[in-house]
């Protein structure tokens, strides 16, 4: 394996700017709300106020004698249930029967404007039975009176119970010389992204339906469309504009999506419907607010010996990906570490809540947290320095983990060594005056799934068509969703890199699920790895079609050739060569246009007991990061100064997209630290605005150095593994663990807020430490 | 005001007098009246900076402004400050810099930057930093912007 410091390619691995760069800086990229059609109707929602309610009846009558309204919906008239997980369909597009939560949708209407829309739902009339608000997840566990949904486990409002054991915990605890418990708390936090979902669609006579959307996987939506609307599938054609961001929030196929395609076939005129922040707060499916009870063993050296870990989660009023959170929180706390007995219960519980769903680094956040915290303890009990403990128990490349997760490529050892000597960490690590320390975290996460949610594993994950005429423009066809990570751009180059030719020949189009083949779109840290294996095989194919029409011309074996740049020369004698018009030009001359498809699916991995699949991945990425704050010990408030990322991508394939990964990242788990967090009294969100839930500002962003350490991976594309999810999860543990060092206060509740920071050093005092003394 | 139910400003640099009820928000004139869909709505609320437009020079939140208060005024967008071939200096920075990710806010920053460096030619870090906190964007962390608008500001 070749270390990736030099590039061998002439495109990939170096800066590559983004190729819809030019359109995005001066306003030109389209989003969906940019889209005018002609005739469009403004579409609009009604939320609960009800936090928990029966909907006896509901009375549109007058709302639909309001001049201008074309369409008032309620539940009732498309209730097919629907979710993005296929065992977990317990959504509908409109309230059937109960409201959930304040905010679920329990009208809709289509008017000619936007006042009259709103004038109509304010007249929808309501007989509601207010039922039992449930906003406790620790209430929710055992039965319940009238329970969120009638799926929950045992008349309870358990959603998703998974437990695990393997090894044998108990026994290993009883021989450990060291154990930690901590219980980690988190609030929820949500994505903010800055663009709001919108939607348009139109029915069209000739039995068609267009649905333009920000989706991050235009694919699940189009099968969410089909099976409410009762459409099949070739007669709905969903289109992805430009993305304003997404980290897992536009990944579920959403209510608003569904209703904004069911009032246009309703009115038969094209429809849109815009949100406003509030709406973008109350859909959330951000991460959820858990809780993390970790007890960690380990032998008189620091060998680890066991996890035992008991998880409650709270999920809102929907599944969304929940089931796959529960897992997640068990089987993502093990790497980047050798365990070998692990014990897991996690329970997910529905509340009156707006929903959590799949968030960036999903389901590997919270509890990396707690697992990097109980390591900073255990490493403190136990006399030995963080980075030692670690390097102790680094899971090896090519091994096999005690819930049978095949590992591969890792260059963990490498990241944590870079970042210790880069960061100056054996002359700061205690050693720094009082207020300011440093901390290490470490994480790694899936690279895309093995088992991803698709009509069955045996299809492909990701299918890649390229076509190219005789302009010698190539046009690159996938239902692959750029949202901003810079996948067109990846995926132009690599076609590029293959064929030899300029970036500017490569033409990416926009997903249109007419022409787009299948890409499960962009979660899980799939996309570069799975999107990026098929598009090399795609150019492969058109570049062996080209090689043997040059090879014509120059009268030479195919094999005698290579590619150049703009051109396929004689592998012996680059002066020999064919333009790479002309030996296009030459191959069309039996087909015209030639075409090509390129597809990825992963082998099968994981073992044969139940939730095997769950975590399982073609590749795996590593992090370990060193932050340093300093903290101003009269007002709690702190900085982070400086973050030092080691990361194992494998390959960087586009190294300003790579770092943008990475700074962007720090941000958002930065601010799940400092004060990001979802505000509730009982089921109430009290702050569904930027104004009072704050995302970092540019002033509190630390410098970022980044160090990437990887080596090729032997499945990745040109050896690459994600960078998009992986490099958020070491930034909150690194931080946690640095106000340790810098003021002797663990903390194990997320946000750190200043007074919460102030309480801690009060706490410390009246404990007699703290000070100098720490 | 030329006429009671119209505004008039410069927009981009040509006068304008398009139809404007005294309630209108100048984001919703630009956006859903002029069709200038640069000018991004991210919160209506004045918190995220992705409306960012010029007034007279000044970096102005276009949704917390009512439209009839231009009047007389001069408004650039982000469609005004883009050369009709190529790309500004900033655009180009950005576009070098991979200051764009999702590229939502960027016409905001752009603007906000164009502005300052009209401004202050040559701001300090901290000056960067200072004149886009008004401006929220969630994928970059803000690196890559803040070296966009210094390496403009050193005419690289």
């Amino acid at each position: 394996m070749a270390s990736v410091s030099e590039s061998p390619y002439r495109l990939l691995g170096r800066r590559i700017p983004y190729v819809e760069g030019p359109l995005k800086v001066t306003g030109r990229a389209e989003y969906t709300d940019d889209l005018q059609r002609p005739g469009m109707l403004v579409g609009r929602l009604l939320r609960s106020p009800w936090p928990h309610a029966r909907l006896r009846s509901i009375d549109v009558t007058a709302a639909r004698a309001v001049p201008g309204v074309h369409a008032v919906l309620t539940g009732d008239r498309y209730p097919t249930p629907f979710g993005v997980l296929p065992i977990t369909h317990d959504e509908t597009a409109i309230a059937v029967g109960k409201a959930r939560y304040i905010g679920d949708i329990v009208a809709a209407v289509a008017a000619s404007d936007e006042r009259t829309a709103e004038r109509a739902l304010s007249l929808v009339r309501f007989d509601v039975e207010p039922l039992p608000e449930h906003s406790d997840p620790r209430m929710g566990v055992s039965k319940v009176d009238e329970p969120i949904h009638a799926r929950g486990l045992a008349g309870s409002n358990v959603q998703k119970e998974v437990v695990q054991h393997f090894g044998d915990v108990d026994q290993a605890f009883a021989r450990a010389a060291h154990s930690v418990r901590v219980r980690g708390t988190f609030a929820g936090v949500t994505h903010a992204f800055t663009e709001p979902m919108a939607t348009v669609a139109e029915a069209t006579p000739d039995g068609r339906l267009t649905v333009y959307s920000a989706t991050q996987v235009p694919h699940y939506l189009h099968r969410a469309l089909s099976e409410v609307l009762g459409l099949p599938m070739h007669r709905i054609r969903v289109i992805k504009p430009e993305v304003g961001g997404g980290f897992g929030g536009k990944s579920d196929p959403l209510p608003h999506e569904i209703v904004c395609a069911a009032l246009a076939i309703e009115t038969g005129r094209p429809v849109k419907i815009l949100f406003d922040r509030e709406d973008v707060f109350y859909t959330n499916h951000g991460r959820h607010p858990t809780q993390n009870d970790v007890r960690i063993a380990t032998d008189a050296d620091g060998n680890l010996l066991a996890y035992d870990i008991e998880a409650l989660i709270d999920g809102g009023a929907w599944s969304s990906f929940g089931t796959v959170t529960t897992y997640y929180n068990g089987v993502l706390s093990m790497g980047p570490y050798r365990v070998p007995n692990f014990r897991y219960r996690g329970r997910r519980v529905y509340t009156n809540r707006p929903p959590s769903g799949a968030m960036r680094a999903h389901g590997g956040t919270n509890i990396r947290y707690t697992i990097e915290v109980a390591l900073d303890r255990l490493a403190e009990e136990i006399g030995t320095d963080p980075f030692d403990l670690r390097v102790r128990n680094a899971l090896p490349p090519d091994s096999t983990t005690i819930n049978q997760f095949r590992i591969t490529s890792s260059s963990f050892l490498e990241c944590l060594s870079a970042v210790r000597t880069a960061s100056g960490w054996d002359e700061k690590f205690r050693k720094l005056p009082y207020g300011r320390g440093v901390g290490l975290g470490c994480g790694f996460y899936i690279s895309g799934s093995n088992s991803p949610i698709h009509f069955t594993p045996k299809m492909p994950q990701s299918t890649v068509h390229l076509k190219v005429d005789m302009d010698g423009g190539i046009a690159v066809h996938s239902m692959q969703a750029d949202i901003g990570q810079g996948s067109n751009t990846l995926l132009a180059a690599i076609v590029a890199e293959v064929l030899g030719v300029d970036l500017d020949r490569v033409h990416v189009q926009r997903v249109d699920s007419d022409v787009s083949p299948i890409d499960l779109g962009s979660y899980s840290s799939r996309v570069t790895f799975m999107m990026g294996n098929a598009a090399r095989r795609a150019a492969e194919e058109l570049k062996e079609r080209l090689l043997a029409a040059a090879a014509e011309l120059l009268g030479r074996p195919a094999a005698s050739l290579k590619v150049g740049h703009e051109r396929f020369e004689l592998s012996e004698d680059p002066s020999v060569g064919v333009p790479f018009l002309e030996a296009l030009h030459r191959a069309m001359e039996t087909t015209g246009a030639l075409t090509s498809s390129g597809s990825y699916q992963t082998d099968p991995r994981g073992g044969a007991f139940k939730g095997a699949k769950a975590g399982t991945a073609p590749a795996y990425s590593f992090a370990a990061y060193v932050a340093e704050v300093e903290v101003d010990h009269e007002t709690g408030e702190y900085r982070v100064e400086k973050v030092w990322a080691g990361f194992d991508c494998g390959r960087p394939l586009n190294r300003l997209a790579v770092e943008g990964q990475i700074e962007g990242s720090i941000h958002m788990g930065l601010g799940q630290v400092l004060g990001e967090s979802m505000n509730y009294r009982g089921a109430r969100l009290f702050n569904p605005s930027l104004l009072e839930y704050k995302i970092p500002t540019p002033q509190q962003m630390p410098e970022v150095e980044i160090l990437l350490v990887g080596r090729d991976d032997p499945a990745g594309p040109f050896g690459a593994k994600e960078a998009g999810e992986g490099p958020l999860i070491a930034t909150l543990p690194a931080v946690g663990n640095a106000l340790y060092d810098a003021i002797g206060v663990r903390f194990t509740e997320l946000p750190i807020t200043p007074d919460r920071v102030l309480r801690g050093i009060d706490r410390r005092h009246a404990e007699g430490r703290g000070w100098k003394g720490r | 005001m030329a006429s009671p139910d119209r505004v008039s400003f410069r927009l981009n640099g040509q006068p304008v007098e398009p139809s404007c009820p005294p309630e209108r928000i100048l984001l919703d004139l630009l956006r859903e009246e002029l069709r200038l869909t640069g000018t991004k709505r991210g919160c209506d609320l004045g918190t995220c900076g992705c409306c960012t437009v010029l007034v007279d020079g000044r970096p102005t939140l276009s949704c917390l402004t009512l439209a009839r208060l231009v009047d007389g005024r001069s408004v650039d967008t982000i469609e005004g400050l883009s050369p009709a071939q190529g790309l500004s200096p900033v655009q180009r920075s950005f576009v070098e810099h991979g200051a764009t990710q999702c590229g939502f806010c960027t016409p905001g920053f752009v603007v906000t930057a164009t502005a300052l460096l009209r401004r202050n030619p040559h701001p300090s870090r901290a000056e960067i930093e200072g004149a886009i906190a008004g401006n929220l964007c969630r994928c970059t962390g803000y690196r890559k912007i803040v070296e966009a608008i210094e390496a403009a500001a050193g005419g690289r």
